[in-house]
């Protein structure tokens, strides 16, 4: 066992917890993530390895699915996979295992941030900060889109719940913009 | 009890007294009151002074239309100009002042100006303050600008914050009088998703201003009704104080939502305004209509008010303007004024009706067939002069007077897309024309229909028709419905001060003279005049000045046409369109994985792009930042330096064709290159031009990790994207972003090895055989943490580049500093970076600036002409490979310590120095403490062949001249010995 | 403007990149014979259609797809949107 010991994506050693008008926002960096993206021809192969993976169908279009592994949609034949870092470190290399030759896969834990926003009245806080049609986003629910300026996955866990994936270096920026926003409709 | 013209009724809470300023002085209000309306139940009738002329003006209307109420809102940093009373509503301590006056409201200075008003008619600016040309900045312009304008700015920053948003809806409705709520309630009971937005505080429109009943109730009761019921549905949202300002491609509109304006001071976190974007499928605008005045002699004091005012003053707000009122109209609506105050028990003076057969009236006396000649009272009116039908004249003593000429539909909206309104005969107006916004549609009075009834009508089948609703309507109630004919009275001839458009002080005559002097169409008219411009757009004045136009032109209306309406339809403050995006926030910022350890290090940052970047590294006792960058320079090459270059971009290709994919996004060759190894690549847009470089390292047959500059990640993604998807899209390869992952570090000099070895589980053999130049390979560090490594060198020395998962790069930059103790490691920054990369002769953005080739930077031969690659067929043009094309050497200085400034230009040592004579300029210039000297990158006219020649640089704009020579590009270790040591 | 994205229904035009007219996919053959003049075309010379007009959009912001998108340059009005791969292909491109 190696003996660096890692940093959040905020720079602290815990991960940060903000709580703003009964609506919670939690720095969540206990998460692997890998991307599938399928070869070409092997759609149908790849859909179907990614179902047996995260023990649940394929995520259409805009949506996730699955239980301790699970996937979401993030382009054409391209998926996301997330598990719990603690257990799935080498969530990379277990993917690349179910999918064979074919697919692609890429490591992508400590490219993203994530920040889960937990508590009533999300959506009028998501409305300040994104684009999406909302009514459109309902639990199962995940879409990519600009943040102030910043890309992010935005997935909805159930109406109370929400995660939201943003590049790992612009993390404060996304912090300060949740919180903002936070405080500004709540 | 101060509030003399308080009547009774009305919409305010009389329970409630709140206490505001007005140019110091106190005064009580109610809540539901606006400044205006407060004003005026205190007697305070003179309110601002004009732009021009300096008169006293007062209050024309009581909507966001107000060309003259105008005042500084709010003190300090906080304090807003040219705000509107009649839309301000009034909080407990407000503050506002009179603007444009000096040294008090009721004696101005330059009221003078308004003597020599002949001397300022239309144009007066452009004719006198033309010679000599010298005098208008310095002189003309200042006074001007001191003189004229109208609120000032507070100098500071906006402290206030302001925010954006995004909201979704089936139906967006613009306006919630009875036409918008009745379309919303059609609506909403059908279940569709119903935004409605209304500039007012209140939703209701003019139903809050009228006596008249809908059905059982009072308009206003109705009113509250409906907007009650629609508060109830949970498909509706209803946005009062929200001006939608514009209609947008497909479906989109922007609106300003006053969240914190109406409070005394606005909570902390929270906006002032918001923002919003709302998409929406269909639209109806119900944003009614406007009333219009008729121009007259000193038409322009206040007291002097739209009809309609008067009538939302006392009805709604418990107001007039003075207890003594009379009336000028052309159409029967300026009757209903009468009637309203009458009942209010305010004395009606008299209604002058310009009809001969106007109503006749028994409560009051109606003077038919006579109109207003002039009027008195110098900071507030006292008299009207009536001229009657029989010929004779009659005084009336009155603090005020309610004009009407008829109402105009408030068509801004649709014609925000370039559509045109046309003229309606029966209206005099203009009403919406054919060609809308896509999916908008028009109800109620903004639509010509003037009646109560009509517009309930045509709110509920302008809804049902834009939603293709079927089923039945819901039931109306019984409203007025009283045919509305206006034939149009713009002004009383023989005028000769009159105002047309009282906020830029422009009279009937300003209007006639400009179309004397030759401006004939309407948008001249407009920018000689100024007539409709500023904060109130014209709303109360540009039908008076084109009937005025087409009067003398001996035209009709339509065919003098309209000025076009842009949005925002009424002002919105620069900070509202910033949002949260300002000062630090201004863009997102990125922040490298050894950041936080950089920054305990006191190192100095530097922005690029959105990244934060250490930029050197002080140590104690350096004072300069030139200390600092050449002693890391001198360090790591004299034994090891660590520097963060995990803001290169890198992307992750695979796929069984990955290879053939990269030999076409790079001009040279990769199908051959070894798993294992790493190599420099270029790439070409298509026009030839160099697009960024980078390096490929081969992690498996079908994987390759493919490397950008900092500044290009973003757009060789994209490129490289447009590839695989429009030019190759069979081909099976897959990318992916992994420059956020990857904490990736440099370790640079003789002792990188040894300082790495210590990093790198035993296993792997880091020897010169077993990872030579160019080696590439996934390893383990510090007991087992995956990890990439790649020899490769930007410094020029022997160097790697190690990678780790980004949580991780904290602690891996501090194990390396500790663990590179012994070796008297040095942590680099960009500028070190910088001087061992010219003092190598490897280009980089300076160089790579979009005019370059690949022949420019002597990289020519790297141009395979083996296979097909994006930019090797253009990069041949003539043009580009003429033999005496700029190329890239390195430049000296003949003394050391002469300056090499980037930009200069390179000239012949003899002869003329001017761009005829341009023998090429300097990229890079850096201070090299290996060589002692000041040294340089440049492009130079057949620069490879012309090494050792003698040239001057030279900055004529820092009046530079220096000897330089030519020199090979690499400056250090030109035989590459080091980086394969 | 919306683009009405064949895949995630209608998007923001601000989340896209625009690059210029659909004829960039018409990449010439590099062997082809007169290889100068064919490449001389396809860089620099574009039709400026007042009405419709094919052109390449990339959601940047989104999926990643490039897309070609049919826009009347007088009205704005977007009549379709295609998958650029899918309109690259029905135009001979493969590898």
């Amino acid at each position: 066992m190696h003996d660096l010991v890692a940093i959040t994506a905020l720079g602290g050693t815990d991960p940060h917890v903000d709580t703003v008008g009964g609506v919670t926002c939690t720095e969540v960096p206990g998460v692997a993530l890998a991307s599938v993206a399928a070869r070409m021809g092997q759609e149908d192969n790849t859909a179907t390895s990614l179902a047996k993976l995260i023990d649940a169908p394929t995520p259409d279009i805009g949506r996730w699915a699955g239980t301790t592994i699970s996937a979401f949609w993030a382009g054409p034949d391209q998926w996301m996979i997330e598990a719990p870092f603690d257990t799935h470190e080498a969530l990379a290399e277990q993917v690349k295992t179910a999918m064979g030759d074919a697919a692609s896969v890429t490591e992508q834990t400590d490219g993203w941030t994530r920040f889960d926003l937990n508590g009533d009245h999300i959506p009028a806080v998501l409305e300040l900060l994104c684009q999406l049609d909302l009514r459109k986003l309902d639990p199962g629910s995940a879409a990519r889109c600009s943040i102030h300026h910043i890309g992010c996955f935005v997935l909805c866990r159930t109406p109370e719940s929400f995660s939201f994936y943003g590049p790992r270096s612009s993390a404060g920026s996304l912090h300060h913009a949740l919180l903002t926003a936070m405080r500004s409709a709540l | 009890m101060t509030q003399t013209n308080r009547l009774n009724g009305g919409q305010i809470d009389r329970n409630t007294s709140l206490s505001f300023k007005f140019d110091g002085r106190s005064y009580t209000a109610h809540p539901g009151d606006t400044l205006a309306s407060a004003l005026l139940a205190n007697d305070v009738r003179l309110i601002g002074r004009s732009f021009k002329y300096h008169r006293p003006r007062g209050l024309l209307t009581a909507g966001s239309e107000e060309p003259n109420g105008m005042v500084e809102l709010r003190t300090g940093a906080l304090k807003e100009p040219n705000t509107r009373a009649t839309t301000i509503e009034m909080f407990d301590g407000l503050e506002a002042k009179s603007q444009n006056r000096w040294p008090s409201l009721k004696f101005d200075a330059l009221a003078v100006n308004d003597m020599f008003s002949n001397f300022l008619s239309a144009g007066f600016y452009y004719k006198t303050f033309m010679w000599p040309a010298a005098f208008w900045e310095k002189l003309y312009e200042p006074m001007i600008r001191r003189a004229a304008g109208l609120g000032a700015l507070s100098q500071e920053a906006d402290p206030d914050e302001y925010d954006k948003g995004f909201r979704h809806c089936d139906l967006l409705i613009i306006g919630a009088g009875p036409a918008g709520l009745m379309a919303a309630l059609t609506a909403g009971r059908a279940g569709v998703d119903v935004i409605l937005a209304d500039e007012d505080f209140t939703l209701g429109g003019r139903l809050n201003s009228e006596t008249f009943a809908l059905g059982d109730h009072s308009a206003s009761d109705w009113a509250a009704q409906a907007v009650a019921e629609l508060s109830s549905l949970p498909n509706v949202r209803l946005m009062p104080r929200t001006t939608v300002i514009g209609a947008f491609d497909h479906g989109i509109y922007g609106a300003v939502e006053r969240t914190g304006d109406h409070l005394a001071s606005v909570p902390a976190g929270k906006p002032r305004q918001i923002l919003w974007r709302i998409y929406t499928q269909k639209a109806l605008l119900c944003a009614g209509a406007t009333e219009r005045p008729i121009a007259f002699e000193n038409n322009d004091r206040p007291g002097i008010m739209m009809a309609s005012a008067l009538r939302t003053y006392a009805n709604r707000f418990a107001a007039t303007a003075s207890q003594r009122v009379a009336i000028f109209t052309n159409n029967d609506d300026g009757h209903r004024t009468a009637a309203d105050l009458h009942a209010k028990g305010v004395t009606i003076t008299a209604v002058v009706d310009v009809r001969e057969d106007a109503p006749t009236c028994y409560d009051y006396e109606v003077l038919k067939g006579a109109q207003v000649i002039d009027t008195k009272g110098r900071h507030g009116l006292t008299f009207v002069e009536v001229a009657l039908a029989d010929g004779s004249t009659r005084t009336l003593e009155s603090g005020a007077l309610g004009v009407s000429g008829g109402w105009n539909p408030n068509v801004h909206m649709t014609c925000h897309q370039r559509g045109r309104p046309v003229w309606d005969d029966a209206l005099a107006a203009f009403v919406p024309g054919e060609n809308l916004p896509v999916g908008l549609s028009v109800a109620g009075a903004a639509n010509g229909v003037m009646s109560t009834h009509g517009a309930l009508q045509s709110g509920a089948e302008g809804a049902a028709n834009a939603l293709e609703l079927t089923g039945v309507l819901p039931d109306l109630p019984e409203a007025e419905d009283a045919p509305v004919s206006q034939t149009p009275f713009w002004y009383v001839q023989g005028c000769k001060r009159a105002w047309v458009d009282q906020q830029n002080d422009v009279t009937v005559k300003d209007v006639k003279l400009s179309y004397q002097e030759g401006f004939r169409s309407v948008e001249h008219l407009k920018r000689y005049t100024t007539l409709g411009m500023a904060t109130d757009q014209g709303k109360t004045s540009n039908i008076t000045g084109l009937a005025i136009m087409a009067e003398v032109a001996g035209k009709s209306i339509p065919e003098v046409g309209t000025t076009i309406f842009r949005p925002p339809y009424t002002p919105v403050p620069i900070g509202t369109f910033a949002g949260r995006m300002k000062g630090q926030e201004f863009h997102p910022t990125r922040l490298t994985p050894s950041h936080y350890w950089a920054k305990e290090r006191g190192a100095v940052f530097v922005e690029v792009g959105n990244w934060l970047r250490a930029q050197w590294f002080p140590l104690p006792g350096e004072t300069h930042w030139r200390q600092s960058v050449d002693r890391e320079v001198r360090q790591t090459r004299a034994s090891v330096g660590v520097c963060d270059c995990t803001t290169l971009g890198k992307i992750d290709v695979q796929g069984t064709d990955a290879a053939e994919f990269l030999n076409r996004i790079y001009a040279n060759g990769f199908a051959k290159l070894a798993v294992g190894k790493t190599r420099y690549g270029l790439m070409l847009r298509e026009d030839g031009m160099v697009m960024d470089d980078g390096t490929a390292a081969r992690m498996a047959e079908d994987h390759f990790v493919v490397t950008t500059t900092t500044a290009n990640a973003v757009s060789v993604y994209r490129h490289m994207e447009f590839a695989r998807q429009c030019l190759y899209p069979d081909m099976d390869v897959q990318l992916i972003s992994t420059t956020e992952a990857w904490a990736q570090y440099a370790v640079a000099g003789p002792n990188s090895r040894k300082l790495l070895q210590k990093i790198l589980d035993p296993e792997f053999d880091l020897s010169n055989d077993a990872f030579p130049f160019m080696a590439c390979g996934n390893v383990t560090v510090c007991g087992g943490l995956r990890a990439r490594l790649f020899r490769i060198s930007f410094s020029g020395e022997l160097a790697y580049e190690i990678a780790v998962p980004s949580r991780y790069g904290d602690a891996l930059m501090r194990r390396l500093m500790a663990e590179g103790e012994e070796f008297d490691v040095t942590p680099y920054g960009t500028e070190a970076l910088g001087v061992m990369r010219v003092e190598k002769g490897h280009a980089a953005g300076s160089e790579l600036n979009g005019t370059t080739t690949a022949l420019n930077l002597g990289l020519g031969k790297m141009v395979s002409k083996k296979k097909d690659s994006i930019g090797s067929v253009l990069s041949e043009r003539k043009a580009l490979v003429e033999p005496d094309v700029l190329r890239l050497v390195g430049i000296k200085p003949l003394q050391p310590e002469d300056k090499v400034t980037a930009g200069g230009h390179l000239m012949n040592s003899e002869g003329p120095v001017d761009a005829a004579h341009d023998q090429g300029y300097v990229t890079s210039a850096v201070y090299s403490p290996i060589l002692n000297s000041n040294i340089g990158l440049g492009l130079v006219k057949n620069g490879a062949e012309r090494l050792g020649e003698t040239m001057r640089l030279v900055s004529p704009l820092t009046d530079l001249t220096v000897e330089v020579e030519l020199v090979s590009a690499h400056f250090v270790d030109p035989e590459g010995e080091r980086l394969r040591a | 403007m919306i683009i009405n994205h064949p895949l995630l229904g209608p998007r923001d035009a601000s989340e896209f990149t625009y690059l210029g007219d659909a004829s960039l996919i018409d990449r010439p053959d590099w062997q082809a014979e007169n290889v100068s003049e064919a490449f001389y075309e396809y860089g620099y010379l574009r039709d400026n259609p007042a009405g419709e007009h094919q052109e390449l959009w990339y959601h940047e912001a989104g999926d990643r797809s490039w897309l070609v998108v049919t826009r009347n340059t007088l009205t704005h009005e977007i009549s379709k949107v295609e998958l650029a791969r899918d309109v690259a292909r029905a135009r001979g491109r493969s590898k």
